[in-house]
Protein backbone atom coordinates (compact mmCIF):
# COMPACT_ATOMS: atom_id res chain seq x y z
CA UNK A 1 0.00 0.00 0.00
CA UNK A 2 2.75 2.45 0.96
CA UNK A 3 4.82 1.51 -2.07
CA UNK A 4 2.09 2.85 -4.33
CA UNK A 5 2.45 6.46 -3.24
CA UNK A 6 5.97 7.20 -4.57
CA UNK A 7 5.04 5.38 -7.76
CA UNK A 8 2.03 7.64 -8.19
CA UNK A 9 4.10 10.76 -7.56
CA UNK A 10 6.58 9.56 -10.16
CA UNK A 11 3.76 8.95 -12.62
CA UNK A 12 2.37 12.42 -11.91
CA UNK A 13 5.72 14.07 -12.57
CA UNK A 14 6.14 12.12 -15.80
CA UNK A 15 2.71 13.22 -17.06
CA UNK A 16 3.47 16.79 -16.09
CA UNK A 17 6.77 16.78 -17.97
CA UNK A 18 5.14 15.22 -21.02
CA UNK A 19 2.49 17.96 -21.03
CA UNK A 20 5.20 20.58 -20.66
CA UNK A 21 7.07 19.22 -23.67
CA UNK A 22 3.83 19.08 -25.64
CA UNK A 23 3.02 22.69 -24.70
CA UNK A 24 6.42 23.89 -25.91
CA UNK A 25 5.96 22.05 -29.19
CA UNK A 26 2.80 23.98 -29.99
CA UNK A 27 4.37 27.44 -29.80
CA UNK A 28 6.08 28.14 -33.13
CA UNK A 29 9.79 28.79 -32.65
CA UNK A 30 11.02 32.40 -32.53
CA UNK A 31 7.66 33.99 -31.80
CA UNK A 32 7.60 36.46 -28.93
CA UNK A 33 4.47 36.39 -26.80
CA UNK A 34 3.22 39.62 -25.28
CA UNK A 35 0.36 39.54 -22.80
CA UNK A 36 -1.65 42.68 -22.16
CA UNK A 37 -4.10 42.70 -19.26
CA UNK A 38 -6.04 45.35 -17.42
CA UNK A 39 -8.31 48.34 -17.91
CA UNK A 40 -11.68 47.72 -19.53
CA UNK A 41 -11.62 51.33 -20.74
CA UNK A 42 -8.50 50.67 -22.79
CA UNK A 43 -9.26 47.18 -24.00
CA UNK A 44 -10.60 48.14 -27.46
CA UNK A 45 -7.73 50.54 -28.06
CA UNK A 46 -5.16 47.95 -26.95
CA UNK A 47 -6.76 45.42 -29.30
CA UNK A 48 -6.59 47.67 -32.34
CA UNK A 49 -2.97 48.59 -31.57
CA UNK A 50 -2.07 44.92 -31.11
CA UNK A 51 -3.80 43.83 -34.32
CA UNK A 52 -2.18 46.57 -36.35
CA UNK A 53 1.25 45.73 -34.92
CA UNK A 54 0.91 42.00 -35.54
CA UNK A 55 0.06 42.70 -39.18
CA UNK A 56 3.47 44.16 -39.84
CA UNK A 57 5.41 41.90 -37.48
CA UNK A 58 4.16 38.28 -37.64
CA UNK A 59 6.90 37.14 -35.24
CA UNK A 60 5.08 38.74 -32.31
CA UNK A 61 1.89 37.36 -30.81
CA UNK A 62 -0.06 39.74 -28.59
CA UNK A 63 -2.99 38.65 -26.41
CA UNK A 64 -5.24 41.30 -24.87
CA UNK A 65 -7.64 40.77 -21.97
CA UNK A 66 -9.65 43.19 -19.81
CA UNK A 67 -10.80 42.81 -16.21
CA UNK A 68 -10.15 46.27 -14.82
CA UNK A 69 -7.04 48.30 -14.04
CA UNK A 70 -6.69 46.74 -10.59
CA UNK A 71 -6.75 43.27 -12.16
CA UNK A 72 -4.01 44.22 -14.65
CA UNK A 73 -1.78 45.69 -11.96
CA UNK A 74 -2.29 42.62 -9.75
CA UNK A 75 -1.29 40.43 -12.70
CA UNK A 76 1.88 42.49 -13.25
CA UNK A 77 2.77 42.21 -9.56
CA UNK A 78 2.24 38.45 -9.75
CA UNK A 79 4.34 38.21 -12.91
CA UNK A 80 1.39 37.01 -14.98
CA UNK A 81 1.36 39.66 -17.71
CA UNK A 82 3.89 41.52 -19.84
CA UNK A 83 1.99 44.79 -19.93
CA UNK A 84 -0.59 46.01 -17.41
CA UNK A 85 -2.97 48.53 -18.92
CA UNK A 86 -4.25 50.95 -16.34
CA UNK A 87 -6.37 54.07 -16.38
CA UNK A 88 -4.88 55.10 -13.03
CA UNK A 89 -1.41 55.41 -11.54
CA UNK A 90 -0.19 52.60 -9.30
CA UNK A 91 -0.69 53.11 -5.57
CA UNK A 92 2.43 53.34 -3.38
CA UNK A 93 1.52 50.04 -1.67
CA UNK A 94 1.23 48.35 -5.04
CA UNK A 95 4.68 49.57 -6.12
CA UNK A 96 6.10 48.41 -2.78
CA UNK A 97 4.49 44.99 -3.15
CA UNK A 98 5.84 44.69 -6.70
CA UNK A 99 9.36 45.62 -5.61
CA UNK A 100 9.24 42.99 -2.87
CA UNK A 101 8.62 40.41 -5.58
CA UNK A 102 11.43 41.71 -7.78
CA UNK A 103 9.14 43.51 -10.22
CA UNK A 104 9.89 47.11 -11.08
CA UNK A 105 6.90 48.74 -12.77
CA UNK A 106 7.61 51.39 -15.39
CA UNK A 107 4.70 53.68 -16.31
CA UNK A 108 4.38 54.67 -19.97
CA UNK A 109 1.62 57.05 -21.02
CA UNK A 110 0.28 55.97 -24.42
CA UNK A 111 -2.97 57.92 -24.75
CA UNK A 112 -5.05 60.55 -23.03
CA UNK A 113 -8.65 59.89 -22.07
CA UNK A 114 -11.40 62.33 -21.27
CA UNK A 115 -14.24 61.41 -18.96
CA UNK A 116 -17.76 62.40 -19.92
CA UNK A 117 -20.59 63.04 -17.50
CA UNK A 118 -23.67 61.47 -19.05
CA UNK A 119 -27.38 62.01 -18.36
CA UNK A 120 -30.75 61.10 -19.87
CA UNK A 121 -31.50 63.27 -22.96
CA UNK A 122 -34.67 64.70 -21.46
CA UNK A 123 -33.11 65.94 -18.22
CA UNK A 124 -33.15 69.72 -18.29
CA UNK A 125 -29.72 70.45 -16.86
CA UNK A 126 -27.12 71.56 -19.41
CA UNK A 127 -23.96 72.16 -17.43
CA UNK A 128 -22.35 71.39 -14.09
CA UNK A 129 -19.20 72.64 -12.39
CA UNK A 130 -16.55 70.24 -11.14
CA UNK A 131 -17.49 71.28 -7.61
CA UNK A 132 -21.17 70.47 -8.17
CA UNK A 133 -20.26 67.05 -9.58
CA UNK A 134 -18.22 66.37 -6.44
CA UNK A 135 -21.14 67.40 -4.23
CA UNK A 136 -23.53 65.15 -6.14
CA UNK A 137 -21.27 62.09 -5.89
CA UNK A 138 -20.40 62.74 -2.25
CA UNK A 139 -24.13 62.79 -1.51
CA UNK A 140 -24.26 66.45 -0.46
CA UNK A 141 -26.62 67.36 -3.30
CA UNK A 142 -29.38 64.79 -3.73
CA UNK A 143 -31.95 66.67 -5.83
CA UNK A 144 -31.62 68.07 -9.35
CA UNK A 145 -33.34 71.26 -8.12
CA UNK A 146 -30.13 72.32 -6.35
CA UNK A 147 -28.31 72.60 -9.69
CA UNK A 148 -31.13 74.26 -11.65
CA UNK A 149 -33.00 71.15 -12.73
CA UNK A 150 -36.43 69.65 -12.01
CA UNK A 151 -37.55 68.52 -8.54
CA UNK A 152 -36.20 64.99 -8.85
CA UNK A 153 -34.02 62.80 -6.63
CA UNK A 154 -30.63 62.21 -8.24
CA UNK A 155 -29.59 58.61 -8.90
CA UNK A 156 -25.81 58.40 -9.06
CA UNK A 157 -24.16 55.77 -11.24
CA UNK A 158 -20.49 54.84 -11.13
CA UNK A 159 -18.18 51.94 -11.71
CA UNK A 160 -17.21 49.13 -9.36
CA UNK A 161 -14.41 49.62 -6.89
CA UNK A 162 -11.95 47.55 -8.96
CA UNK A 163 -12.23 50.00 -11.84
CA UNK A 164 -9.50 52.57 -12.52
CA UNK A 165 -12.18 55.04 -13.53
CA UNK A 166 -13.80 54.62 -10.09
CA UNK A 167 -10.52 55.47 -8.36
CA UNK A 168 -9.56 58.30 -10.72
CA UNK A 169 -12.94 59.99 -10.36
CA UNK A 170 -12.88 59.61 -6.58
CA UNK A 171 -9.34 60.90 -6.16
CA UNK A 172 -9.47 63.80 -8.59
CA UNK A 173 -13.10 64.96 -8.57
CA UNK A 174 -14.59 63.93 -5.22
CA UNK A 175 -11.41 64.00 -3.14
CA UNK A 176 -13.48 62.05 -0.61
CA UNK A 177 -15.52 58.86 -0.49
CA UNK A 178 -18.54 58.19 -2.67
CA UNK A 179 -22.00 58.37 -1.13
CA UNK A 180 -23.21 54.85 -0.14
CA UNK A 181 -26.10 55.34 -2.58
CA UNK A 182 -23.70 55.03 -5.54
CA UNK A 183 -24.96 52.37 -7.95
CA UNK A 184 -21.77 50.47 -8.72
CA UNK A 185 -22.25 49.22 -12.25
CA UNK A 186 -20.51 46.24 -13.74
CA UNK A 187 -18.96 48.03 -16.71
CA UNK A 188 -19.35 51.16 -18.79
CA UNK A 189 -22.00 49.58 -21.02
CA UNK A 190 -24.29 49.09 -18.04
CA UNK A 191 -24.00 52.74 -16.99
CA UNK A 192 -24.99 53.85 -20.48
CA UNK A 193 -27.77 51.25 -20.60
CA UNK A 194 -29.14 52.48 -17.27
CA UNK A 195 -29.03 56.15 -18.26
CA UNK A 196 -30.99 55.54 -21.43
CA UNK A 197 -34.04 54.80 -19.27
CA UNK A 198 -33.36 56.63 -15.99
CA UNK A 199 -34.23 60.32 -16.25
CA UNK A 200 -32.95 61.00 -12.72
CA UNK A 201 -29.53 59.44 -13.31
CA UNK A 202 -26.03 60.75 -13.84
CA UNK A 203 -22.98 58.64 -14.67
CA UNK A 204 -19.35 58.96 -15.70
CA UNK A 205 -17.86 57.04 -18.63
CA UNK A 206 -14.77 57.20 -20.84
CA UNK A 207 -15.55 59.71 -23.59
CA UNK A 208 -14.53 57.25 -26.32
CA UNK A 209 -17.39 55.01 -25.31
CA UNK A 210 -20.15 57.57 -25.97
CA UNK A 211 -18.85 58.96 -29.28
CA UNK A 212 -19.47 57.30 -32.63
CA UNK A 213 -16.98 56.97 -35.49
CA UNK A 214 -17.63 60.58 -36.56
CA UNK A 215 -16.93 61.68 -32.96
CA UNK A 216 -20.56 62.65 -32.43
CA UNK A 217 -22.45 61.71 -29.23
CA UNK A 218 -24.30 58.38 -29.58
CA UNK A 219 -28.10 58.23 -29.54
CA UNK A 220 -30.14 57.98 -26.36
CA UNK A 221 -27.92 59.82 -23.89
CA UNK A 222 -26.61 63.36 -23.43
CA UNK A 223 -23.07 64.48 -22.61
CA UNK A 224 -22.88 67.31 -20.05
CA UNK A 225 -20.86 70.46 -20.50
CA UNK A 226 -18.52 71.00 -17.57
CA UNK A 227 -17.12 74.17 -16.03
CA UNK A 228 -13.91 74.22 -14.00
CA UNK A 229 -15.40 76.77 -11.60
CA UNK A 230 -19.06 77.70 -11.22
CA UNK A 231 -18.49 81.08 -12.87
CA UNK A 232 -16.47 79.76 -15.84
CA UNK A 233 -17.88 78.91 -19.21
CA UNK A 234 -18.97 75.27 -19.38
CA UNK A 235 -17.01 73.27 -21.96
CA UNK A 236 -18.14 70.34 -24.03
CA UNK A 237 -15.70 67.42 -24.39
CA UNK A 238 -17.15 66.72 -27.84
CA UNK A 239 -15.16 69.76 -29.07
CA UNK A 240 -11.71 68.24 -29.60
CA UNK A 241 -9.96 71.59 -29.09
CA UNK A 242 -11.27 71.81 -25.51
CA UNK A 243 -9.33 68.67 -24.65
CA UNK A 244 -6.22 69.36 -26.75
CA UNK A 245 -5.66 72.75 -25.12
CA UNK A 246 -6.20 71.29 -21.65
CA UNK A 247 -9.25 73.42 -20.82
CA UNK A 248 -11.70 70.52 -20.26
CA UNK A 249 -11.09 69.46 -16.67
CA UNK A 250 -11.79 65.72 -16.66
CA UNK A 251 -8.81 64.21 -18.49
CA UNK A 252 -6.44 61.48 -17.42
CA UNK A 253 -3.40 59.71 -18.81
CA UNK A 254 -3.76 56.04 -19.79
CA UNK A 255 -0.80 53.89 -18.74
CA UNK A 256 1.00 50.81 -19.94
CA UNK A 257 3.04 49.36 -17.09
CA UNK A 258 5.96 47.06 -17.87
CA UNK A 259 8.41 45.28 -15.60
CA UNK A 260 11.56 47.38 -15.95
CA UNK A 261 12.22 49.62 -18.99
CA UNK A 262 10.96 47.73 -22.07
CA UNK A 263 13.51 46.06 -24.34
CA UNK A 264 13.61 44.19 -27.62
CA UNK A 265 10.25 43.28 -29.19
CA UNK A 266 8.36 44.81 -26.28
CA UNK A 267 10.13 48.15 -26.76
CA UNK A 268 9.33 48.02 -30.47
CA UNK A 269 5.65 47.43 -29.76
CA UNK A 270 5.50 50.32 -27.29
CA UNK A 271 7.29 52.62 -29.69
CA UNK A 272 4.73 51.63 -32.30
CA UNK A 273 1.97 52.70 -29.89
CA UNK A 274 3.65 56.09 -29.44
CA UNK A 275 4.42 56.55 -33.16
CA UNK A 276 2.28 58.67 -35.50
CA UNK A 277 0.55 55.49 -36.78
CA UNK A 278 -0.16 54.34 -33.22
CA UNK A 279 -1.44 57.75 -32.13
CA UNK A 280 -3.70 57.77 -35.19
CA UNK A 281 -5.29 54.55 -33.89
CA UNK A 282 -5.55 56.20 -30.47
CA UNK A 283 -7.62 58.99 -32.02
CA UNK A 284 -9.71 56.56 -34.02
CA UNK A 285 -10.62 54.73 -30.82
CA UNK A 286 -12.00 57.93 -29.32
CA UNK A 287 -9.00 58.96 -27.20
CA UNK A 288 -6.51 61.78 -27.55
CA UNK A 289 -2.89 61.74 -28.67
CA UNK A 290 -0.12 62.59 -26.23
CA UNK A 291 0.60 66.21 -25.48
CA UNK A 292 4.29 67.29 -25.34
CA UNK A 293 4.17 67.08 -21.54
CA UNK A 294 3.51 63.32 -21.63
CA UNK A 295 5.99 62.75 -24.44
CA UNK A 296 8.69 64.26 -22.23
CA UNK A 297 7.46 62.07 -19.37
CA UNK A 298 7.88 58.90 -21.46
CA UNK A 299 11.40 59.87 -22.60
CA UNK A 300 12.85 58.96 -19.21
CA UNK A 301 12.11 55.24 -19.77
CA UNK A 302 12.53 54.90 -23.51
CA UNK A 303 16.15 55.29 -24.56
CA UNK A 304 16.69 54.86 -28.24
CA UNK B 1 -9.98 -21.08 -1.02
CA UNK B 2 -7.91 -18.50 -2.84
CA UNK B 3 -10.95 -17.55 -4.89
CA UNK B 4 -12.79 -16.76 -1.71
CA UNK B 5 -9.88 -14.70 -0.51
CA UNK B 6 -9.87 -12.61 -3.70
CA UNK B 7 -13.55 -12.02 -3.22
CA UNK B 8 -13.01 -10.79 0.32
CA UNK B 9 -10.25 -8.53 -0.91
CA UNK B 10 -12.40 -7.14 -3.70
CA UNK B 11 -15.14 -6.55 -1.17
CA UNK B 12 -12.78 -4.66 1.09
CA UNK B 13 -11.42 -2.51 -1.71
CA UNK B 14 -14.92 -1.68 -2.86
CA UNK B 15 -15.90 -0.71 0.69
CA UNK B 16 -12.85 1.48 0.94
CA UNK B 17 -13.55 3.18 -2.39
CA UNK B 18 -17.16 3.93 -1.52
CA UNK B 19 -16.22 5.21 1.92
CA UNK B 20 -13.60 7.39 0.28
CA UNK B 21 -16.17 8.77 -2.18
CA UNK B 22 -18.51 9.63 0.67
CA UNK B 23 -15.81 11.20 2.81
CA UNK B 24 -14.29 13.09 -0.11
CA UNK B 25 -17.04 15.70 -0.37
CA UNK B 26 -17.23 16.00 3.41
CA UNK B 27 -13.47 16.52 3.43
CA UNK B 28 -13.68 19.27 0.83
CA UNK B 29 -16.48 20.92 2.77
CA UNK B 30 -14.45 20.85 5.97
CA UNK B 31 -11.35 22.08 4.15
CA UNK B 32 -13.19 25.06 2.71
CA UNK B 33 -14.74 25.89 6.06
CA UNK B 34 -11.43 25.70 7.92
CA UNK B 35 -9.72 27.84 5.28
CA UNK B 36 -12.49 30.47 5.38
CA UNK B 37 -12.40 30.59 9.18
CA UNK B 38 -8.59 30.64 9.33
CA UNK B 39 -8.24 33.53 6.88
CA UNK B 40 -11.39 35.26 8.07
CA UNK B 41 -10.27 35.22 11.69
CA UNK B 42 -7.22 37.32 10.78
CA UNK B 43 -9.61 40.19 10.00
CA UNK B 44 -10.04 40.69 13.72
CA UNK B 45 -6.36 41.45 14.22
CA UNK B 46 -7.09 44.91 12.78
CA UNK B 47 -10.88 45.26 12.84
CA UNK B 48 -12.92 44.98 16.03
CA UNK B 49 -15.71 42.35 15.89
CA UNK B 50 -18.20 45.01 16.98
CA UNK B 51 -17.35 47.11 13.95
CA UNK B 52 -17.36 44.16 11.62
CA UNK B 53 -20.73 42.73 12.63
CA UNK B 54 -22.68 45.82 13.62
CA UNK B 55 -21.48 48.66 11.41
CA UNK B 56 -23.41 49.32 8.22
CA UNK B 57 -20.47 50.94 6.44
CA UNK B 58 -18.38 48.83 4.08
CA UNK B 59 -15.59 50.63 2.26
CA UNK B 60 -12.26 48.83 2.73
CA UNK B 61 -10.44 50.75 -0.03
CA UNK B 62 -11.77 54.13 1.04
CA UNK B 63 -10.35 57.52 0.19
CA UNK B 64 -10.57 58.43 3.86
CA UNK B 65 -10.69 55.90 6.69
CA UNK B 66 -11.44 52.31 5.68
CA UNK B 67 -14.56 50.70 7.13
CA UNK B 68 -15.42 47.02 7.38
CA UNK B 69 -19.06 46.76 8.49
CA UNK B 70 -21.02 43.84 7.00
CA UNK B 71 -24.47 44.64 8.38
CA UNK B 72 -25.73 46.30 5.17
CA UNK B 73 -24.73 43.44 2.91
CA UNK B 74 -26.05 40.78 5.29
CA UNK B 75 -29.37 42.64 5.35
CA UNK B 76 -29.25 42.91 1.54
CA UNK B 77 -28.59 39.20 1.11
CA UNK B 78 -31.44 38.29 3.49
CA UNK B 79 -33.81 40.79 1.86
CA UNK B 80 -33.17 39.53 -1.67
CA UNK B 81 -33.35 35.87 -0.61
CA UNK B 82 -36.56 36.28 1.40
CA UNK B 83 -38.10 38.18 -1.53
CA UNK B 84 -37.06 35.44 -3.94
CA UNK B 85 -38.56 32.75 -1.72
CA UNK B 86 -41.80 34.70 -1.29
CA UNK B 87 -42.19 34.53 -5.06
CA UNK B 88 -40.70 31.12 -5.81
CA UNK B 89 -42.19 28.98 -3.02
CA UNK B 90 -45.92 29.38 -3.85
CA UNK B 91 -45.21 29.22 -7.59
CA UNK B 92 -42.87 26.26 -7.23
CA UNK B 93 -45.12 24.18 -4.96
CA UNK B 94 -48.14 25.03 -7.11
CA UNK B 95 -46.34 23.93 -10.25
CA UNK B 96 -45.06 20.78 -8.56
CA UNK B 97 -48.56 19.86 -7.33
CA UNK B 98 -49.98 20.48 -10.80
CA UNK B 99 -47.33 18.34 -12.47
CA UNK B 100 -47.62 15.49 -9.96
CA UNK B 101 -51.37 15.34 -9.40
CA UNK B 102 -53.33 17.23 -12.04
CA UNK B 103 -51.49 17.35 -15.35
CA UNK B 104 -52.05 14.63 -17.91
CA UNK B 105 -49.09 12.48 -18.89
CA UNK B 106 -48.68 14.33 -22.20
CA UNK B 107 -48.68 17.78 -20.66
CA UNK B 108 -46.19 16.58 -18.08
CA UNK B 109 -43.88 15.25 -20.74
CA UNK B 110 -43.68 18.68 -22.32
CA UNK B 111 -43.62 20.83 -19.18
CA UNK B 112 -41.06 18.94 -17.14
CA UNK B 113 -38.13 19.17 -19.56
CA UNK B 114 -39.08 22.80 -20.25
CA UNK B 115 -38.82 23.64 -16.54
CA UNK B 116 -35.55 21.77 -16.23
CA UNK B 117 -34.24 23.72 -19.20
CA UNK B 118 -34.76 26.89 -17.17
CA UNK B 119 -31.92 25.76 -14.93
CA UNK B 120 -29.58 25.68 -17.91
CA UNK B 121 -29.74 29.42 -18.56
CA UNK B 122 -26.42 30.96 -17.49
CA UNK B 123 -26.69 33.46 -14.66
CA UNK B 124 -25.12 36.28 -16.72
CA UNK B 125 -27.92 35.87 -19.22
CA UNK B 126 -30.51 36.12 -16.44
CA UNK B 127 -28.72 39.20 -15.10
CA UNK B 128 -28.81 40.82 -18.52
CA UNK B 129 -32.54 40.19 -18.76
CA UNK B 130 -32.79 41.85 -15.36
CA UNK B 131 -31.12 44.98 -16.69
CA UNK B 132 -32.91 45.35 -20.01
CA UNK B 133 -36.33 43.80 -19.33
CA UNK B 134 -37.23 43.42 -15.64
CA UNK B 135 -35.59 46.71 -14.56
CA UNK B 136 -37.43 49.03 -16.99
CA UNK B 137 -40.65 47.06 -16.36
CA UNK B 138 -40.41 47.55 -12.58
CA UNK B 139 -39.57 51.24 -13.07
CA UNK B 140 -42.72 51.64 -15.15
CA UNK B 141 -45.26 49.82 -12.98
CA UNK B 142 -43.99 51.20 -9.67
CA UNK B 143 -43.21 54.64 -11.10
CA UNK B 144 -39.53 54.56 -10.08
CA UNK B 145 -36.64 56.33 -11.76
CA UNK B 146 -34.95 52.96 -12.34
CA UNK B 147 -35.58 49.29 -11.67
CA UNK B 148 -32.15 48.17 -10.45
CA UNK B 149 -33.10 47.23 -6.91
CA UNK B 150 -33.65 44.39 -4.44
CA UNK B 151 -37.00 43.49 -5.98
CA UNK B 152 -35.40 43.00 -9.39
CA UNK B 153 -32.81 40.69 -7.77
CA UNK B 154 -35.56 38.77 -5.96
CA UNK B 155 -37.57 38.20 -9.13
CA UNK B 156 -34.54 36.92 -11.03
CA UNK B 157 -33.42 34.68 -8.18
CA UNK B 158 -36.97 33.33 -7.89
CA UNK B 159 -36.85 32.36 -11.56
CA UNK B 160 -33.45 30.73 -11.08
CA UNK B 161 -34.51 28.69 -8.04
CA UNK B 162 -37.84 27.57 -9.52
CA UNK B 163 -36.49 24.53 -11.43
CA UNK B 164 -34.82 23.18 -8.27
CA UNK B 165 -37.92 23.68 -6.15
CA UNK B 166 -40.32 22.25 -8.72
CA UNK B 167 -38.25 19.17 -9.54
CA UNK B 168 -37.55 18.15 -5.95
CA UNK B 169 -41.04 19.01 -4.68
CA UNK B 170 -42.70 17.10 -7.52
CA UNK B 171 -40.69 13.98 -6.66
CA UNK B 172 -41.77 14.34 -3.03
CA UNK B 173 -45.44 14.70 -3.96
CA UNK B 174 -45.36 11.76 -6.35
CA UNK B 175 -43.82 9.52 -3.72
CA UNK B 176 -46.82 9.91 -1.41
CA UNK B 177 -48.44 6.42 -1.38
CA UNK B 178 -51.71 6.06 -3.31
CA UNK B 179 -53.28 4.51 -0.20
CA UNK B 180 -53.21 7.92 1.52
CA UNK B 181 -55.21 9.47 -1.30
CA UNK B 182 -57.57 6.52 -1.54
CA UNK B 183 -58.29 6.84 2.16
CA UNK B 184 -59.10 10.50 1.66
CA UNK B 185 -61.44 9.78 -1.24
CA UNK B 186 -63.10 7.01 0.77
CA UNK B 187 -63.85 9.54 3.48
CA UNK B 188 -65.55 11.76 0.92
CA UNK B 189 -62.66 14.16 0.19
CA UNK B 190 -62.70 15.83 -3.21
CA UNK B 191 -59.47 16.18 -5.24
CA UNK B 192 -58.76 19.67 -3.80
CA UNK B 193 -59.08 18.68 -0.14
CA UNK B 194 -57.14 15.50 -0.85
CA UNK B 195 -54.28 17.52 -2.35
CA UNK B 196 -54.20 20.26 0.29
CA UNK B 197 -55.08 18.27 3.42
CA UNK B 198 -53.49 14.91 2.67
CA UNK B 199 -50.97 14.79 -0.15
CA UNK B 200 -49.10 18.03 0.48
CA UNK B 201 -48.76 17.52 4.26
CA UNK B 202 -47.58 13.96 3.66
CA UNK B 203 -44.94 15.27 1.26
CA UNK B 204 -44.01 18.15 3.58
CA UNK B 205 -40.53 16.97 4.47
CA UNK B 206 -39.60 16.62 0.79
CA UNK B 207 -41.17 19.96 -0.05
CA UNK B 208 -39.21 21.68 2.71
CA UNK B 209 -36.04 20.08 1.34
CA UNK B 210 -36.98 21.49 -2.06
CA UNK B 211 -37.43 24.98 -0.63
CA UNK B 212 -34.09 24.78 1.19
CA UNK B 213 -32.27 23.69 -1.97
CA UNK B 214 -33.92 26.55 -3.84
CA UNK B 215 -32.95 28.96 -1.10
CA UNK B 216 -29.36 27.73 -1.26
CA UNK B 217 -29.39 28.50 -4.94
CA UNK B 218 -30.72 32.00 -4.26
CA UNK B 219 -28.47 32.95 -1.35
CA UNK B 220 -25.31 31.85 -3.13
CA UNK B 221 -26.09 33.25 -6.56
CA UNK B 222 -23.66 35.99 -7.51
CA UNK B 223 -23.62 37.21 -11.08
CA UNK B 224 -27.34 37.90 -11.41
CA UNK B 225 -27.64 40.09 -8.32
CA UNK B 226 -24.31 41.72 -9.10
CA UNK B 227 -25.72 42.86 -12.44
CA UNK B 228 -29.34 43.66 -11.68
CA UNK B 229 -29.72 44.62 -8.03
CA UNK B 230 -28.01 48.02 -8.23
CA UNK B 231 -24.86 47.42 -6.18
CA UNK B 232 -25.10 50.29 -3.74
CA UNK B 233 -23.35 49.63 -0.43
CA UNK B 234 -25.83 51.54 1.76
CA UNK B 235 -28.26 49.84 4.17
CA UNK B 236 -31.39 48.77 2.22
CA UNK B 237 -34.55 50.69 3.07
CA UNK B 238 -36.83 48.22 1.34
CA UNK B 239 -37.38 46.29 -1.86
CA UNK B 240 -36.98 49.44 -3.96
CA UNK B 241 -33.46 50.15 -2.64
CA UNK B 242 -30.43 49.20 -4.70
CA UNK B 243 -28.50 46.53 -2.79
CA UNK B 244 -25.14 44.81 -2.89
CA UNK B 245 -25.20 41.28 -1.49
CA UNK B 246 -22.40 39.41 0.26
CA UNK B 247 -21.66 37.28 -2.81
CA UNK B 248 -21.51 40.34 -5.09
CA UNK B 249 -19.11 42.08 -2.70
CA UNK B 250 -16.75 39.10 -2.69
CA UNK B 251 -16.91 38.73 -6.47
CA UNK B 252 -16.27 42.41 -7.14
CA UNK B 253 -13.49 42.94 -4.65
CA UNK B 254 -11.54 39.68 -4.40
CA UNK B 255 -10.05 40.07 -7.87
CA UNK B 256 -8.07 43.19 -7.10
CA UNK B 257 -7.43 42.99 -3.38
CA UNK B 258 -3.74 43.04 -2.37
CA UNK B 259 -2.83 39.73 -0.73
CA UNK B 260 -2.52 39.63 3.06
CA UNK B 261 -4.19 42.97 3.80
CA UNK B 262 -7.13 43.47 6.23
CA UNK B 263 -9.32 43.92 3.14
CA UNK B 264 -8.22 40.51 1.85
CA UNK B 265 -8.94 38.78 5.16
CA UNK B 266 -12.25 40.58 5.63
CA UNK B 267 -13.52 39.15 2.33
CA UNK B 268 -12.81 35.66 3.69
CA UNK B 269 -14.66 36.62 6.86
CA UNK B 270 -17.65 37.61 4.71
CA UNK B 271 -17.39 34.23 2.97
CA UNK B 272 -17.28 32.41 6.31
CA UNK B 273 -20.29 34.37 7.52
CA UNK B 274 -22.25 33.47 4.38
CA UNK B 275 -21.29 29.83 4.86
CA UNK B 276 -22.46 29.87 8.49
CA UNK B 277 -25.72 31.61 7.50
CA UNK B 278 -26.64 29.02 4.88
CA UNK B 279 -25.50 26.19 7.16
CA UNK B 280 -27.78 27.62 9.86
CA UNK B 281 -30.75 27.72 7.47
CA UNK B 282 -30.06 24.14 6.46
CA UNK B 283 -29.98 22.93 10.07
CA UNK B 284 -33.20 24.74 10.95
CA UNK B 285 -34.86 23.29 7.86
CA UNK B 286 -33.65 19.78 8.75
CA UNK B 287 -35.28 20.18 12.16
CA UNK B 288 -38.56 21.32 10.65
CA UNK B 289 -38.47 18.58 8.03
CA UNK B 290 -37.87 15.94 10.68
CA UNK B 291 -40.95 17.11 12.57
CA UNK B 292 -43.08 16.65 9.45
CA UNK B 293 -41.66 13.28 8.50
CA UNK B 294 -44.31 10.57 8.15
CA UNK B 295 -43.41 6.93 8.18
CA UNK B 296 -44.86 5.54 5.04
Amino acid sequence: MLGILPAMIRLGITIYLLLLVAACRFAPPGVTNILIKGSDTEVNLALSLAESYMEHDPMVSIAVTGGGSGMGIAALINGKTTIANSSRAMKPQEVELANERGIHPVPIVFAVDALALVVHPELEVDALSVNEIGQIYRGEITNWQAVGGPDLEITIYGRQSNSGTYVFFRDSVLRADYAPALMQMNGTAQIVEALRTDISGIGYVGLGYVLDKQRQPIEGIRIMDIAVEGSDEALSPVEVSNIRNGAYPLVRPLFQFTDGPPEGELLEFIQFCLSDRGQELVEKSGYYPLSPRFERYNKQWLHE
Amino acid sequence: MSKLRTRFLADRIARFLFAFAALFSVGILLGIFVMLLYNGAKTFESVSPGNFFFSTEWNPSAYGEASFGVLSMVASTLLVTIGAMAIAVPLGIGAAAYLAEVASERVREILKPAIELLAAIPSVAVGFIGIVVVGPFLAKIFNLSNGLNALNGSILLAVMSLPTIITVAEDAIRSVPTSFKEASYALGGNPWTTLVRVTLPAAASGIIAAVILGMGRAIGETMTVLMAAGNATGFPEGFFSPVRTMTATIAIELGEVPFGTPHYYSLFAVGALLFILSLGFNLIAERIAARFRYNH
